[in-house]
């Protein structure tokens, strides 16, 4: 799997660089209006206060550093080509040192009547939604697991992405050509679940493999305080199914350090609603949405234990064992909101507050999506101070609590300016108890402090 | 040739509609007025003499200096269109610091009601819709807050003209306006001076909640474009209180560009650059 990603980046790399050569040769009478090189370097450091589950492999600190440049082209017409690679080392984890193209895409837009269209055709990221303790609609990326757990970050997707935007509202498109399968941390690597996943193997319920063409659309529009999005995507799921095959998954489950998982990804059909009011300093928010497709081997263990014994003696194979997989269909929601103090008590600081619950239709049954937590009954609340001072000093609290387990988490960001291109970011995110029930319970000891020293250019 | 022709018909229909305004915005003249209309008549007639500039794109640079001395670089450009019978649109990016480069800020303003804004962050290429109920709030850790920095809009405020004086060469009106929304706004009342040729603002003085003088704006380097709309170059804003100060210096004005509404949208937002 760690093959097949860099097989990925730099096979896309090498089109790219093709692309632009000939387009650049082919239009050398092209007026380039605008250029701008930018981005970041930053050190990074982790500290895990406790021994994670395999402490032969595991280490309690790490230190590296990510480089991501962006090259922004434009023409005389506006038009535009972005250019955004990505690299990460990492002195404990192998599979974590990667690279990937956030972005390489060309960008043309132009009029069509009194409407507009837009076309964005290569690697790029797109976000959906507005709540804070998970983005719960936001399918169209595969998430870059290995930079942080949150979610937040992303890989990378090729599309083709058409946007129209008229009077009536915003209509987009998507066509995604290939799928990025998750990548989940290395052997020397923590926030891994016990196991490890198959370097070698990917499997995808489609015959067209990583190759299958998903589609995604969303319809988008303020009504004065009203901001409202309706979307769909149909294709392959962005979440890995985990399957354990004899013989390099013993059925000791998901607490064996040794196990080797095969990753399944099903194909799903999601679709999805986000909301938000804004009104004085008030926000509320709102994310639904309604998923079937994916698999679930929660409540089929006996069906599932009796196809793995089949398998280890050569009478069945992965599909059988996939079989004997519930195929689900479900919905969630977060709803919440956040309100603002501005300049308390006579100061030039703001205090804002939140607060959101997310659920999640399977309750106990439920699964991690883009967060490594289950959210099926859980209450979030946050606060975020800006202090608005020449620094832009920023601090940011979140707890999350399992209405119905024993588990609470905490994180805490500081985010503060050191000098012009310098900046400071130390972060906190502590399990304070985790419930034996919880999937994650092999995660429990891997809290952690991180601290990045950032460079922009 | 073109040119040589447009002139004198240019001429012809400026010099009425001069003579027009000035008749109309001597304040001294109009005895029967009250102080409020007078304060009122300014205003409107202030406003409307930037009626019709279409857009215009600007960059500007923004010095925050602190009591010590020490300064801290902004540099933003702000994108503007004018929107018939509602508030402005605008749009503004920031360039530096580096680290908040490439955020932008998109406000749909409104004459009355509260204003539009989303923020897009370009780290998440998030669009998030934002309360723009901070009036009041520092921008970019700089003197200057939400409200000193969006157009005046005439119904925002309720006027009260005060005096002539002389300010440098010029002669100028000295009005005082109030905030209608009295809960947003950081300020009890603002003493504006502007001079009578041309209606420019060169001096606010700002008075906080509890009426003490807070800050002082004073505003210089005007420059006419398109032969109507003054532009001004520099502006600097004192707080009295803290002893801090930001210059704030606009340059590459440029009128008649080819921004249409939907760089406005929020399409154009996550385009913006």
């Amino acid at each position: 799997m760690r093959g097949s990603a860099a097989r990925y980046s730099l096979a896309v790399t090498a089109v790219w660089l093709a692309a632009l050569i000939v387009v650049v040769e082919a239009h050398a009478e092209i007026e380039f209006a605008a250029w701008e090189l930018s981005g970041r370097v930053s050190l990074e450091s982790r500290y895990f206060p406790e021994t994670g589950i395999d402490p032969s492999h595991q280490s309690s600190h790490t230190s590296g550093f990510v480089v991501e440049p962006q090259l922004y082209v434009e023409d005389v017409e506006g038009r535009s080509v972005n250019l955004v690679p990505f690299f990460r080392y990492d002195s404990a984890d192998s599979v974590r040192t990667h690279w990937d193209l956030r972005e390489a895409y060309v960008l043309l837009f132009g009029e069509l009547g009194e409407s507009e269209w837009e076309v964005r055709l290569g690697a790029d990221r797109v976000f959906w939604g507005v709540a804070e303790s998970q983005h719960l609609v936001d399918i169209v990326n595969q998430i870059d697991f290995l930079e942080h757990p949150n979610g937040e970050v992303k890989l990378g997707q090729p599309m083709v992405h058409v946007t129209w935007t008229a009077d009536w509202g915003v209509l987009e498109f998507f066509g995604l050509p290939y799928h990025r399968p998750r990548i989940f941390p290395g052997q020397g690597g923590r926030l891994r679940f016990a196991g490890l996943l198959d370097d070698e193997r990917v499997e995808y319920e489609s015959g067209a493999r990583e190759w299958h063409p998903d589609f995604a659309a969303r319809y988008s529009h303020s009504f004065g305080p009203l901001d409202i999005g309706v979307s769909v995507f149909d294709g392959t799921s962005r979440e890995a199914t985990l399957v354990c095959m004899p013989p390099a998954c013993q059925p000791t489950g998901v607490s064996d350090v040794s196990n080797v998982w095969i990753p399944y990804y099903a194909q799903i059909r999601q679709f999805g609603l986000d909301a938000q009011l804004t009104l004085d300093a008030w926000l509320f928010k709102l994310e639904a949405m309604h998923r079937s497709g994916d698999r679930n081997a929660l409540g089929r263990e006996r069906e599932y234990a009796r196809e793995y014994f089949a398998a280890s003696v050569g009478a069945s194979g992965f599909d059988d064992l996939v079989g004997t997989f519930r195929k689900e269909e479900y919905a969630a929601a977060v709803v919440g909101g956040e309100y603002t103090f501005y300049s308390v008590f006579g100061s030039t600081a703001d205090v804002g507050l939140l607060a959101e619950w997310n659920y999640d239709e399977r309750g106990r049954q439920a699964l991690p999506r883009r967060q490594p937590l289950t959210l099926d009954n859980d209450f979030f609340v946050g606060t975020h101070l800006s202090f608005n001072d020449v620094q832009s000093t920023e601090v940011t609290a979140g707890f999350l609590m399992d209405a119905s387990r024993a588990t609470h988490t905490l994180g805490v960001e500081f985010d503060r300016r050191l000098f012009e291109q310098w900046s400071l970011h130390v972060e906190s995110s502590a399990i304070l108890s985790m419930d034996p029930a919880e999937l994650q319970y092999v995660g429990r000891r891997d809290s952690f402090f991180e601290f990045h020293l950032e460079y922009n250019f | 040739m073109r040119m040589i022709h447009a002139r004198p018909v240019l001429v012809l229909l400026f010099v009425p509609c001069l003579v027009l305004l000035s008749w109309l915005n001597v304040p001294s003249f109009v005895y029967s007025a009250t102080p409020e209309e007078i304060g009122l008549k300014i205003a409107t007639e202030a406003r409307a003499r930037d009626d019709g500039f279409g857009n215009f794109t600007a960059r500007e640079v923004m010095v925050l200096r602190n009591k010590q001395g020490q300064e801290s670089r902004r540099q933003l450009r702000v994108k503007v269109l004018e929107v018939a019978g509602d508030g402005d649109k605008s749009l503004t990016v920031f360039d530096e610091p580096r680290d908040v480069k490439g955020t932008a800020l998109l406000t749909h303003a409104h004459k009355k009601e509260a204003d539009d804004q989303w923020l897009y962050l370009p780290a998440l290429k998030r669009v998030k819709r934002i309360s723009s109920s901070n009036k009041s709030g520092s921008f970019m850790g700089s003197e200057f807050s939400y409200e000193d920095l969006s157009p005046p809009e005439v119904e925002k405020f309720t006027y009260r003209y005060l005096r002539d004086e002389p300010c440098g060469d010029l002669t100028c009106t000295v009005t005082e306006r109030f905030p209608v929304d009295k809960k947003s706004s950081g300020y009890s009342r603002q003493v504006v001076w502007q001079d009578k040729d041309e209606l420019r603002t060169w001096k606010v003085e700002y008075y906080d909640r509890k009426d003490e003088h807070l800050k002082t704006l004073t505003i210089g380097k005007y420059k006419q474009y398109l032969d109507k709309y003054w532009r001004a170059g520099e502006m600097n804003m004192v707080n009295h209180l803290t002893g801090k100060s930001t210059d704030l210096t606009w340059t590459d004005y440029q009128f008649l560009t080819k921004l249409k509404a939907r760089d406005f949208s929020k399409t154009g937002l996550k385009r913006a650059r």
